[in-house]
């Protein structure tokens, strides 16, 4: 049920998104929009011994693609790359603790998808089509 | 129930037409709001659909044998009643296409690339639809001609001074929406055309928005074409009309080439059928145009005088209400005289793709987005709007529930 989507917790990271704004001197930065809904996402990460050091987010949207990264944020950092990269679709929907629907899942989708492009970009390797597809 | 209005339509008779209607979304009743994007379909249209299935299916022109002389009759007879629909001279100058926009396209196709040169210029509004826009650009980049864009003032009328300068000599073609799908503002398209054909220009009208909604006359006008979806008017997707003047249409060589469209073919050429079927290559959706025809009998039943001031009412009591809503903004002409039933609007800050999941939860469907008129919201400096569009099923009521799920949206995002 879509009020189920509008729970406290999203709408709280929706006013006050964690881990939003700049690094300073950001080892890879990536940047990607839902051509649906406008929904832009960028994430910058500070990357260490394959770990995720530091990591900020920016963006502009709907309340489900903004929550969603920021919730992201949190949850990988000290993560190594290749965790990230293992990354899919029930991790957001378990991040979210409901599904949001077969349309609106796109937008939840967004921040994991330019996180695993940040991944990809740092490590020097070829975008996969999974990655591709995910919005 | 539904709330007794002061024009001749009777709704809740209309409604028992529209089976759709009895649907529950969300376990609500269904209040479809969607209408721009696309009409429901009265039992006629849907039944004479299955019944051409049924009982009439062949392929059209050709065939000798009775059910292909049935099919072609009743093919051509749809072609008549959309060309009655819209006043044109003659049934020849319907062209059935897939949709509206496969209509401007043929336009840009097959009238552009023999009449677009280097340094034309072709003349657009900011408040076009993307297929109004993309053909363009596809055929100036290809000619190396230019487009250019009349901008609209606060109230989302376009600018007169505007229309006057940038409708010049170079100018070889003025393409405007009658209606359009995001402000709802209307455009005086008379006046428009006069001064495009005072410059020597031809003159196209989008008429997707329009020709459901009001009387349209295609000769009163003066356009040299008009196009038009038959989805967007209560008949199937997959079917849309371009109007063209006969003189305009014979003179364009042919857009798709194939089937149907010939006179002769021979290894050294070809030569083409005369209108319209020269611009109709390949088995064209014959299901679809019949339908559409029947839509046009139910439309003309109800009378399109009724419709438009049904539509009116229906819009200016929404435009009232959703005034009082907190933090509602709205964008387009306030008088219901000059706009369709066609409202954009944002709520606060909360992004149209949210509201439009919380309306859902109450059964409201409406759009939300850039509503395919990207450079109308950039000119707006929004990035998405919501809208919610009316036809004639929709009643006051449903417009008192839509109120009180935008309070409550907005009370959910005030938390």
């Amino acid at each position: 049920m879509t009020s189920d989507i509008y729970k406290d917790i999203i709408l709280d990271y929706y006013r006050n998104p964690r881990n939003f704004g700049d690094l300073e001197n950001p080892d890879v930065r990536a940047k990607d929009s839902n051509p649906l809904c406008g929904d832009i996402i960028e994430m910058q990460l500070k990357v260490n011994d394959g770990k995720v050091d530091d990591i900020r987010f920016k963006g502009k949207g709907c309340a489900i693609s903004q929550a969603s990264a920021s919730m992201l944020t949190e949850m990988v950092k000290g993560k190594t790359l290749d965790q990230v990269k293992a990354m899919g679709k029930p991790d957001i929907l378990q991040l979210l603790g409901i599904d949001p629907g077969p349309t609106r899942i796109k937008c939840a989708l967004l921040g994991l998808k330019v996180l695993k492009l940040a991944a990809y970009g740092y490590l020097g390797q070829k975008i996969t089509e999974e990655v591709r597809q995910l919005v | 129930m539904v709330e007794k209005t002061t024009t001749t339509i009777n709704v809740a008779k209309i409604r028992e037409d529209f089976p759709i209607l009895k649907r529950q979304v969300n376990d609500k009743p269904l209040i479809y709001f969607d209408n721009a994007a696309t009409t429901q379909k009265p039992n006629i249209v849907i039944d004479t659909i299955a019944r051409y299935y049924r009982e009439h299916n062949a392929n059209i022109h050709r065939g000798i044998h009775k059910l292909a002389e049935e099919a072609t009759v009743a093919h051509e007879e749809a072609r008549e009643k959309l060309a009655k629909f819209i006043n044109a001279k003659r049934s020849e100058e319907i062209i059935f296409t897939r949709n509206g926009t496969e209509a401007i396209n043929l336009v840009a196709y097959a009238w552009g690339r023999a009449n677009i040169s280097k340094g034309d210029k072709i003349v657009l509004t900011i408040m076009e639809h993307h297929s109004n826009i993309v053909p363009w650009q596809l055929l100036v980049e290809e000619k190396g001609a230019e487009v250019q864009f009349i901008k609209i003032n606060e109230d989302g009328t376009l600018r007169q001074n505007e229309i006057q300068e940038q409708i010049d000599g170079r100018t070889k073609i003025v393409c405007v929406t009658h209606a359009s799908n995001v402000l709802g503002t209307i455009n005086p398209v008379k006046e428009i055309g006069r001064i495009a054909h005072r410059n020597g220009a031809i003159f196209l009208v989008d008429a997707a928005q329009s020709v459901p909604h009001m009387a349209v006359d295609v000769r009163d006008i003066d356009c040299d074409f008009a196009a038009f979806s038959g989805h967007k008017m209560l008949g199937p997707t997959g079917i849309g009309v371009l109007y063209g003047k006969s003189e305009n249409l014979r003179a364009m060589p042919p857009f798709l080439g194939g089937g149907e469209m010939i006179k002769e073919v021979h290894t050294t050429g070809s030569s083409w059928k005369e209108l319209p079927y020269k611009f109709e290559a390949g088995t064209p959706n014959i299901a679809g145009a019949i339908g559409l025809g029947a839509a046009v009998d139910y439309l003309r039943g109800i009378g399109m005088r009724n419709v438009h001031d049904y539509e009116k009412e229906i819009t200016g009591y929404a435009l009232d209400k959703m005034g009082r809503v907190g933090g509602l903004v709205l964008y387009g002409p306030r008088d219901v005289e000059h706009r369709v039933g066609v409202i954009s609007f944002n709520l606060g800050d909360i992004h149209a793709h949210d509201l439009a999941s919380i309306l859902d939860e109450e059964g409201i469907a409406i759009r939300s987005g850039h509503h395919c008129a990207q450079p109308l919201m950039e000119f707006l400096n929004i990035p998405a709007a919501s809208r919610a569009s009316f036809y004639i099923y929709n009643t006051k009521e449903e417009v008192d529930v839509f109120i009180t799920a935008l309070e409550k949206a907005r009370k959910l995002f005030a938390r």
